[in-house]
């Protein structure tokens, strides 16, 4: 069966890939963002995973507003990256796998969770932008992505409880794959920012630090929060730690931190990065907990 | 239907709001190619006229001015596409929505880690 290793939540900012395209990493400005990524490549080069799954947002490359899903999920051979409108390089395609795609699909409509299936499907930034910063060296990457795109443009957005439960079912759709293989969950994007308004610039630490912590352990805590209050408390694309709550709630099994970072600012965005890995409970550590 | 009268400076972009700005953002969705973001450099009126922007989203977009563009209806994953093809990124919207000069935006972010 395929076995969730772990979670890892990311910024996806796109002058990131700027800076990659450019080697600026050692640059004063890029060094404490782009070395926070050297023990998640130890960890990932320690625990290997054969598949990938990408939860993040498209900002307007492959869905426009007028057919928006809320959720939707790739089911195509190949994801293609293509020009975004600002300059950003663009990536050689991902590798899919429509068959795990599909049992996803399946698991997820049968667990009421009625999601858009795309055969097509272009990947953005916040897409290309984890897999170049978790894999530099591209020879290293899963042989398989799949990617569920969120929602965080067209309000109403599925609340952060209803992300949750995305994310629980994901946990249970990868868990039921009969396919021995290792699978991590990426969630992209945030933390706190906003791009819009006489409000541009807003960032919130506190808040942000709070998530960071309460995700390791009790994500259960980020529910509490309404749409508009996490517009309030994040900004307007602040709204992207949804995807990082999706991510946590795959992780189904005993839950540990790894490591984190935090660094303000990269471009208008507080960046972070958390990994996190995840043992599958198994019956026999199940009876040592109760028993 | 969510509203923004709630949080200062910040527009939920909600159903009515993308009713309001459907030409400006379609028109801002078509930049993500290259010919496209030609065609407007040659003639920025035609090409507004070809997607039915409406006088006030026109005014906007000639002015450059990201505020009213948002007050038309616009919504910034797709503004920002606009904003490249004058070679604006998004410190420089920031600035110009705060009032602020773009080094004086730049460290406010920066003490936003302290």
């Amino acid at each position: 069966m395929a076995t969730i290793i772990g979670g890892i939540g990311t910024t996806h900012v796109p002058a990131i890939g700027g800076a990659i395209a450019k080697g600026l990493q050692q640059e004063s400005y890029w060094k404490p963002f782009f070395d926070g990524f050297k023990p998640a490549h130890a960890w990932l080069a320690a625990n290997r995973p054969d598949a990938v799954v990408v939860i993040y947002n498209d900002h307007g490359l492959n869905f426009f507003l007028d057919k928006l899903p809320t959720f939707a999920v790739g089911a195509a051979a190949e994801y293609r990256h293509a020009d975004e409108g600002w300059g950003l390089p663009v990536s050689a395609p991902f590798p899919g796998d429509p068959a795990f795609s599909w049992h996803i699909i399946e698991s997820l409509v049968a667990d009421e969770f009625d999601v858009t299936s795309c055969q097509e499907m272009l990947v953005d930034h916040a897409f290309t932008i984890p897999m170049a910063l978790l894999w530099p060296d591209t020879d290293a990457r899963p042989v398989i992505t799949i990617p569920i795109e969120i929602n965080t443009v067209q309000h109403p957005l599925p609340s952060p409880a209803r992300c949750l439960k995305l994310g629980q079912a994901v946990g249970r759709a990868i868990a039921s794959y009969p396919r021995d293989m290792k699978v991590l969950v990426i969630g992209s994007g945030g933390l706190s920012h906003q791009l819009d308004g006489t409000r541009a610039g807003f960032i919130n630490k506190d808040f942000d630090l709070m998530c960071l912590q309460q995700l390791v352990q009790q994500p259960e805590a980020l529910t509490r929060y309404t749409i508009p209050q996490l517009v309030e408390l994040a900004g307007s694309q602040g709204v992207e730690l949804l995807n990082w709550i999706v991510m946590r709630g795959a992780l189904t099994g005993e839950v540990s931190k790894v490591h984190s970072n935090y660094h303000i600012p990269i471009s208008n965005t507080a960046s972070a990065l958390l990994v996190l890995s995840n043992r599958a409970v198994t019956r026999e550590t199940k009876y040592r907990k109760t028993g | 239907m969510l509203s923004s009268q709630q949080i200062p400076g910040t527009t939920i972009f909600n159903g009515s709001e993308a009713e309001k700005g459907l030409a400006l953002n379609k028109m801002c969705f078509s930049f993500n190619s290259a010919d496209n973001r030609a065609e407007f450099l040659r003639d920025q009126d035609a090409y507004c006229a070809k997607f039915g922007l409406t006088a006030e989203q026109r005014a906007a977009v000639k002015a450059r001015d990201v505020l009213a563009m948002i007050a038309a209806g616009g919504n910034v994953y797709y503004l920002a596409k606009l904003a490249g093809i004058f070679g604006l990124n998004v410190q420089d919207i920031g600035a110009q929505q705060t009032g602020m000069s773009v080094d004086a935006f730049k460290t406010k972010l920066q003490q936003a880690g302290r």
